[in-house]
Order: C-alpha cells, then sequence, then structure tokens
C-alpha cells in the first residue's frame, strides 16, 4: 500500500484547478481540485449522477463532442493546459487514452482492432510486435492469439473489454481513463480486469470510475469522493468531497459524508 | 400450504379479465392478415407465370442462341432481328452513367447529413432529400430533355438530340435521394460508442468517418447501391423520354440508344397485334430485365448477410 510520504511525493500528471463543467446553462460540477499523481491508480466514486464521467471526460477533452458541453477552470497535462488553443485534442487523446463503461471493440478483426489506432498515429515500429505486446499486456494475449483475423465483436464480453484495454494500451500513452470498465463484466472478468489495472500502474497512470467500493480500494491508491447536491432549479450538482489517499478515504476520512458512503450507509 | 391457495384464490377474485371475444378476434386478424399475404404473393406467381409463359412461346418462334448472338435488335423488321445484347448494352450504359454520378453524390450527401449537418439541418435536408426521391420520373424525363440535353449540346455539338448522357445523368439525379437517404440510415445506426471509442485513440473526425464509421456502414451502403443499380435498370421514362428510341450496340454516350425498357414501352404503346412476336418479345426483354435485377438482389442480400455487424 501506499505511504503518506510517497503520496506527496510522487509529482502530478493532471492536475485539475478550480474545474467547473457546465451542460448547456446548468453547472453540472462545481470547483473540482485533483491531483492525480505519476504511475499511481486514482479511483473516482460516488452517487450515480455527481459528475464522475462528467470529470473524467474533461482529462481527454472527450467532452468536446458534446455539443452542450462547456468547461471553465484549469487542467493542466505535465504542466499544459489542455484547455489552451495551442493544444490538439486529438493529440491529447493519443497521451491520455480511454476505456468505456460497455465494451466498444470496433467492427474489425482483433489485430486491426489494436493495429488501427497506431497506424493513424503513423507508428513507425513493427507493427506485429506491437499488437502481440498490447495484447500481452492487456492479459489476453493467449486467448486470441491463434485467432487474430477473428472479429473483435466475436468475443466474450471480459475479452471484449481487455481488447479494448489492449487497444488503448497500443498507443503508448501515459494516462489511461477508465469509466466503470467492469460494470458490464462477470466477477471472473472483473476480478481479470483489476489483475489487469494492478499490473498496468507500473507503466501508467490510471483513473478508473466505479461504483463498487471493494474494487475502489483493491486497485486504487488515492480515491477521490464525488458526492451531489440539490440545487435551487431543482437540478443537481455534483462537487468533489474529499481526495486522499484510498487508505484515508477508507478508513478515517476528513468529512461524514464520505465515511457514510464508503460503508454503505449513504442515502 | 393450504391458507397459501386460500389466499392466492382470494387474489384471483380480484382479477377478472375481459378478453371474451378475444380468441375471436385473434382468429379474424390472423385470417385476414393471411389473405392480404396471400394476395401479394400471388400476384408475384401470376406475373412471374405469365412472364414464362409468353417468353416460352417467344422462344419456341426464335431460338435463344439468336437472341443471344444476334448483333441487332429489330423485330418489327421483316427481316427481323433479336439480339438483346443490343437493348442491353443502352440499359448498361444508362446504369452506369447514372451509378457513377448517383454513388458519389449520394454517399457523400449521406456523410455530411449524419456527420456533419447540425442536428437542426439534418432535420430540414433529410425531408427535402427524400422529397427529390418522390418527384415523377416523367418531370424528370422532361429535365432531361429540355435542360440537359440542350446544356450538354451547347457544349459538345456533337451530341445528338437524343442520347444516353442526358438520360444517365438525369437517371443518376433521380437515384441520388434513394442512395443518399438509405446511406444515411446505415451510417446513422452505427452505435455512437464507436465513434467514442475511435476519438479516444487520437483520431480526427475525417479519421473516424473513413477508419471506422464508413466500414461499420459498409453492408448497408452496398444494399443502398445495388438497389439504386436495380431502381436505374428498370427506371423507364427518364430513358424512353430522354435517350432515344434507337437500338444501337454502342458504348458511345453521345447517340441514341434504346434501352430494355424503353422496347418495352415502344411496343406496348404501339399497334403491335397482341399475340404476334413483335408482341411476345417484349416479355423475352421482361424476362431478361427481371433475372437481372433478380440476380442483383440476390448479390446484395447475399452481401449484407456476409458483412452485417451485429452490435448488441
Ligand atoms: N451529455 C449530457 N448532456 C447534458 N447533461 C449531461 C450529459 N451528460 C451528463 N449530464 C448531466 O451531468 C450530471 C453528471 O453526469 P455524469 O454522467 O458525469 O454522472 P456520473 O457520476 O458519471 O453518474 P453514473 O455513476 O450514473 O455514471 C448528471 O446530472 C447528468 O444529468
Ligand atoms: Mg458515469
Amino acid at each position: 500500500m501506499v505511504s503518506e510520504t510517497t503520496a506527496t511525493m510522487t509529482e502530478p500528471v493532471i492536475q485539475m484547478e478550480n474545474l467547473n463543467v457546465y451542460y448547456g446553462s446548468t453547472l453540472a460540477v462545481r470547483d473540482v481540485n485533483i491531483n492525480i499523481p505519476y504511475n499511481q491508480v486514482m479511483a473516482f466514486i460516488g452517487p450515480s449522477g455527481c459528475g464522475k464521467s462528467t470529470v473524467l471526460r474533461c482529462l481527454n477533452r472527450m467532452n468536446d463532442l458534446i455539443p452542450s458541453a462547456r468547461v471553465e477552470g484549469k487542467v493542466t497535462y505535465h504542466g499544459r493546459d489542455i484547455y489552451s488553443s495551442d493544444v490538439d485534442a486529438v493529440d491529447l487523446r493519443r497521451r491520455v487514452g480511454m476505456v468505456f463503461q460497455k465494451p466498444n471493440p470496433f467492427p474489425k478483426s482483433i489485430y486491426e482492432n489494436i493495429a488501427f489506432g497506431a497506424r493513424i498515429n503513423g507508428y513507425q515500429g513493427d507493427m506485429d510486435e506491437l499488437v502481440e505486446d498490447s495484447l500481452r499486456k492487456a492479459a489476453i494475449w493467449d486467448e486470441v492469439k491463434d485467432q487474430l483475423k477473428k472479429s473483435g465483436l466475436a468475443l466474450s464480453g471480459g475479452q471484449q473489454q481487455r481488447l479494448c484495454i489492449a487497444r488503448a494500451i497500443a498507443l503508448q500513452p501515459d494516462v489511461i481513463l477508465m469509466d466503470e470498465p467492469c460494470s458490464a463484466l462477470d466477477p471472473i472478468s472483473t476480478l481479470r480486469v483489476e489483475e489487469l489495472i494492478n499490473q498496468l500502474k507500473d507503466q501508467y497512470t490510471i483513473v478508473i470510475v466505479t461504483h463498487n467500493m471493494q474494487q475502489a480500494s483493491r486497485v486504487s491508491d488515492y480515491t477521490a469522493f464525488f458526492n451531489a447536491e440539490a440545487t435551487e432549479q431543482g437540478g443537481k450538482q455534483g462537487f468533489l468531497v474529499e481526495c486522499d489517499t484510498t487508505k484515508t478515504i477508507f478508513n478515517n476520512p476528513r468529512e461524514k459524508s464520505t465515511q457514510e458512503y464508503v460503508s454503505g450507509r449513504f442515502g | 400450504m393450504n391458507a397459501d391457495s386460500n389466499l392466492s384464490q382470494v387474489a384471483d377474485a380480484l382479477w377478472k379479465p375481459n378478453r371474451g371475444l378475444n380468441n375471436f378476434v385473434q382468429r379474424a386478424v390472423v385470417i385476414t392478415f393471411a389473405m392480404f399475404a396471400l394476395i401479394s404473393i400471388a400476384t408475384t406467381f401470376g406475373i412471374v407465370a405469365s412472364l414464362v409463359f409468353e417468353t416460352f412461346e417467344f422462344f419456341t418462334a426464335v431460338p435463344i442462341w439468336r437472341f443471344l448472338t444476334d448483333r441487332q435488335w429489330t423485330p418489327l423488321f421483316t427481316n427481323a432481328q433479336y439480339g438483346i445484347f443490343v437493348l442491353l448494352s443502352g440499359t448498361f450504359l444508362t446504369s452506369l452513367i447514372a451509378i457513377v454520378v448517383a454513388v458519389p453524390l449520394g454517399l457523400f450527401s449521406a456523410i455530411c447529413l449524419s456527420e456533419y449537418a447540425s442536428p437542426n439541418l439534418r432535420r430540414w435536408l433529410k425531408p427535402a432529400l427524400e422529397l427529390l426521391a418522390g418527384v415523377p420520373s416523367v418531370v424528370f424525363g422532361y429535365f432531361a430533355l429540355l435542360l440537359v440535353t440542350p446544356f450538354l449540346r451547347s457544349m459538345f455539338p456533337q451530341i445528338a438530340g437524343f442520347n444516353a448522357l442526358s438520360a444517365g445523368l438525369v437517371l443518376g439525379i433521380s437515384i441520388t435521394p434513394l442512395i443518399a437517404s438509405l446511406s444515411e440510415d446505415a451510417i446513422y445506426a452505427v452505435p455512437d460508442s464507436l465513434r467514442q471509442g475511435c476519438y479516444a485513440l487520437g483520431t480526427t473526425r475525417r479519421e473516424t468517418i473513413t477508419g471506422v464509421v464508413l466500414p461499420a456502414a459498409l453492408s448497408g451502403i452496398v444494399a443502398s447501391c445495388i438497389l439504386a443499380i436495380s431502381r436505374a435498370v428498370g427506371e423507364t421514362m427518364i430513358v424512353a423520354l430522354a435517350a432515344g428510341q434507337n437500338p444501337t450496340m454502342t458504348l458511345n454516350p453521345f447517340v441514341p440508344i434504346m434501352t430494355m425498357t424503353a422496347y418495352i414501352v415502344q411496343v406496348s404503346l404501339g399497334d403491335t397485334p397482341a399475340g404476334s412476336l413483335a408482341y411476345k418479345s417484349i416479355f423475352a426483354v421482361g424476362t431478361s430485365l427481371f433475372l437481372l435485377t433478380l440476380i442483383l438482389n440476390v448479390f446484395s442480400f447475399w452481401f449484407v448477410r456476409r458483412f452485417q455487424e451485429k452490435y448488441e
């Protein structure tokens, strides 16, 4: 487990400062300040609708694709403001990869699912090697090595999700964002993906959204707890309650609401 | 146990669905619909049967090898010749020109509509496009004859007043909405999660469209193109009006030609007596046309089955 000292010493890869996200004119999440440390696993937890996915999508500017979404405040990646005009979102997304809640392999062969992104981003190395390496890192190589020509859609849900993780790894990103990557998977596949996350954190910084408290405590080093409160207009507004080492959040959090949420006495 | 069943009896007394007529209505509906289905099937069989019968009559008078090898199509002459490839070349030429126009136009409109247009624009453009599909083909025919042909002739004076080029171009415009609309449906049906997954790999919009969206929609796009080809092959009014009535074995788009459909119109509207060989020849041509579109449809069916992706 992570001790307090390493927690303060690791430099942040991504920093959010006073982040507000609007959908149209409604403020969906307000005033988020989080530092995501290098090569650690950060978990986002909190009740449904508190803005975990919204904040996650800010980190690789996937929110750009939602016409009504607007971001205020600052998000830096290795010290650079990713929302400044000289940062190309396409380039950013190659470095900050994403795995989605529902496995979404492309209707292409397993090989092509991996090679596609690398080729488009002008990868110059040996493609076969990259494909094998990515599939190995995603712990799915042994299951698919004899059927690389088969469609990615022909795999089981758990395999598809690991294929999607391999697809993200193939671009050699340094951050991987995962939005409830196990919510569509059975317990065995979930366990495999969790093991995988544990292996991957040597090389990658991982941010994972999860509804599963055990999962958060098993895989993450840091945990950010979000909550939502009703607004006068009748909507909900999300905010960050606290962010600390997972140990602290689960054992002696600062806020009472955190304590209640992680122990399941929430509502 | 006993108490339990008592409870359920009490509960049952509260539930009395009023379905007295239900079974009867159910039967009546099934029978009515079966009759309607039967009518359309019977009609199809009737058409095929009459085609086959008359075609058979025709081929007892004209051997099939002459049908396939004659170099001219002159059923109304005393020394009649029945080379189907003469008419086939006309159909092929106009359809080819139409496809060359319609596939790029239709596909680009579909991509623009589904991937680039704002939802508002899309709400206006799609019905407008479908309106274009509803324009009667005779209007397109006169459009070709009275506007496009004079325009083409002002640029290339050697073009005849009736020609395959003008008919083909307008035929292409007339089938563009079909390709655009059906391809747009296919592209729109590609799950958004695939686009998201692609963008998350660091791709531009163009790369996402060409790399993931279009391949995922391929079966639908190809099916729409094949449907449009069969429409072009079977289209009658435009080619009869603008391409001429002159059976010629040629691939020159500047001269008058005759398509299979135009021939059928010519004979049906003329004073050819029923039962004559010329009259029977339109059934032979009709059968050829039928086979052609059947092959196209079978191919399209096979292609869709083979390449359609199933997303959960
Ligand atoms: N595309 C969108 N357009 C408008 N509002 C949105 C959009 N996406 C999310 N929201 C709103 O933003 C708020 C936060 O949503 P978000 O999906 O980030 O929550 P979440 O914490 O990920 O919830 P869950 O745990 O259920 O996934 C919600 O109130 C939601 O209604
Ligand atoms: Mg979410």
